[in-house]
């Protein structure tokens, strides 16, 4: 928060301001101090709010077409590409969008991996994240059950027969989330309200994610706490204003190549054709933002604990700020934790590799291996690595290493002797 | 404060906090069962099928509350094999005596028991069933050999209402 008090110039603007403070709000919002240091990984907030943003209006849009009935769905679908004004790009938009959405996220979440901002004091922030993100995974899948094709209704039947895998009252359970004894109509009309539910649920979820990030303020490149405002902080307008929106317009050049060259690569030719309970696809696979979790589901041979990995391997970067023991939040200054940091990408990235193809031979066993590692990570690797690695010596600001040369102990050394 | 005595108040907070669950509670669960199968679809519970036209060797797929059921009219040398299976090496021992009650015919849940796709007639390791979604193999009698799912595929309630109509539910 800035320190001084703020009035509003014009005498409308302070009696407004007296009754509802809005203006203080906003001033807040411009001149909050940021890390002058921020990369353009760091302009991933922004992308991810208009990402969110996109998916409401066109998912409202969508919303005023589309016809939540298992006898009509799949054909409402349609008739929005085919004979509504603009449907078409507003649906290739909305289905691109969620695919854009998990790119986006993933690339936010792993860049607090590498630079540690889930550390204290930003531990709420980030289990806040974790919670919009798996929110998300949850808006994702009912939303993919909508349009009512083959993917949809057989996507629908594995994902909430993982609950079955409950003792006792796993059956239980998934009947009553049907609402009947298989994917069905009541099923569809359930999963529609929630999919228009969530993403406000998520809305309130970032609004409270960026509370909590104003109150430490940024994580930044380098790691170290910075006094605010001072000399190592810029005023968030105009300066990281211009650079987000830079980046938001990169982004969104790669937002509509997909929408308007490939529409459909990331999804499936099968949820084009309509559900049939009676066939199932012959290879299913899930939207490619959930291939690593669904490679580790089936990479265990057995049922309960086969969901038990799944649903572990997310919850468990909720526990990332108690797992990880080293004080040095930034990989910059951890050189071991570095390469396991690269290490982990290419593991997720193998398992989202192996989480497309058939669940057999050399691709089970790499996707064994692979779930052995991550789990490897994050209990054994980031715990120990807390205590046994040699960081390097970090800079006492943002400025001293432009400044004064390298970021060493030596040269603070020599500037505390100065005084 | 002395010594803790329970007074008037607390007994009046605890009864109100007890009075506030249960009316929370009263309030909730009609929210939560509303999601739970309804009339309409409980009251298709039951489905006749003509078999008549089943040869041996041949499968029918019939709808029954939404799921697939398996009619399979098995050869003889099928219900050899499945009764031969020593119960030893089932991961879920069921004799198929038990399974099939006219050993001709078999009629099951066509669902695979791991997570819910129909498995693939004729297919797998056991020359029975084949769930292509995360591959567990099923023998002639429909009981789990191989592969993640966790049981046998479920017998629903059947009964034969004359030589050719099978009453499912």
């Amino acid at each position: 928060m800035s320190d001084h008090e703020y009035t509003p110039k014009s005498k409308f603007g302070k009696w407004f301001n007296d009754r509802l403070p809005l203006l203080t709000l906003a001033n807040h919002l411009t001149d909050y101090p940021t890390p002058k240091n921020l990369n353009y990984w760091w302009t991933f907030g922004g992308i991810l709010t208009f990402c969110l943003i996109t998916q409401i209006v066109t998912g409202l849009v969508l919303a005023m077409h589309y016809i939540a009935h298992a006898d009509m769905a799949f054909d409402s679908v349609e008739h929005i590409m085919r004979d509504v004004n603009y449907g078409w790009l507003i649906r290739y938009i909305h289905a691109n969008g969620a695919s854009m959405f998990f790119l986006a996220v993933y690339i936010h979440i792993f860049r607090s991996l590498f630079y540690g901002s889930y550390k204290a004091p930003r531990e709420i922030i980030w289990i806040i994240g974790i919670i919009i993100y798996l929110l998300m995974m949850a808006a994702a899948f009912m939303g993919y059950v909508l349009p009512w094709g083959q993917m949809s209704f057989w996507g629908a039947t594995v994902i909430t027969n993982l609950f079955s895998a409950i003792p006792l009252v796993g059956e239980g359970i998934v009947t009553w989330l049907w609402g009947g004894y298989s994917v069905d109509n009541p099923t569809l009309t359930r999963f529609f309200t929630l999919h228009y539910l969530i993403p406000f649920l998520i809305l309130g979820l970032v609004v409270l994610h960026i509370w909590a990030l104003h109150v430490p303020g940024n994580n930044n490149p380098v790691g170290i706490d910075i006094k605010k405002p001072s000399k190592d902080t810029v005023p968030f307008h105009p300066y990281i204003v211009i650079k987000d929106g830079f980046a938001l317009l990169m982004f969104m050049i790669v937002f509509a190549f997909f929408v308007f060259y490939t529409p459909n690569i990331l999804g499936h030719a099968d949820n084009y054709i309509e559900a049939d309970p009676l066939v199932t696809p012959a290879h299913i696979v899930p939207e490619w933002y959930l291939l690593p979790f669904y490679a580790i589901l089936r990479s265990v041979p057995d049922k309960l604990l086969g969901v038990v990995a799944m649903l572990s391997a997310i919850f468990i970067l909720a526990a990332l700020p108690w797992l990880d023991t080293s004080k040095i939040r930034s990989a910059v200054f951890r050189p071991l934790y570095r390469q396991f940091y690269w290490i982990l990408v290419a593991d997720v990235l193998i398992l989202g590799y192996v989480g497309a193809m058939p669940a057999e031979g050399l691709y089970l066993l790499v996707a064994r291996i692979a779930t052995a590692y991550y789990f490897l990570h994050f209990l054994v690797i980031l715990p120990v690595l807390g205590f046994k690695e040699r960081t390097l010596p970090l800079p006492l600001s943002i400025t001293e290493p432009v400044l004064g040369g390298s970021p060493n102990l030596a040269a603070a050394k020599k500037k505390s002797e100065f005084k | 404060m002395s010594e803790k005595k329970i007074e008037r108040r607390d007994f009046l907070f605890t009864a109100t906090y007890a009075v506030g669950a249960v009316g929370v509670g009263a309030v909730i669960w009609p929210m939560i069962d509303q999601m739970n199968p309804d009339a309409s679809v409980k009251a298709l519970a039951s489905t006749e099928v003509d078999v008549s036209t089943v040869t041996p060797g041949k499968t029918i797929t019939v709808l029954w509350r939404g799921k697939p059921v398996f009619i399979r009219r098995r050869t003889q040398d099928e219900i050899a094999e499945a009764r031969l299976v020593k119960l030893e090496d089932l991961k879920h021992p069921e004799k198929d005596e038990d399974r099939a009650k006219d050993p001709e015919w078999l009629v099951m849940l066509g669902v695979c028991t791991h997570l819910g796709c129909v498995p693939l007639d004729q297919k797998g390791d056991y020359n029975g069933w084949f769930c292509p979604c995360h591959g567990s193999h099923y023998d002639i009698s429909g009981r789990i050999r191989k592969g993640p799912a966790p049981t046998n595929m479920e017998i629903p309630k059947y009964e034969f209402v004359n030589s050719n109509t099978i009453k499912i539910g």
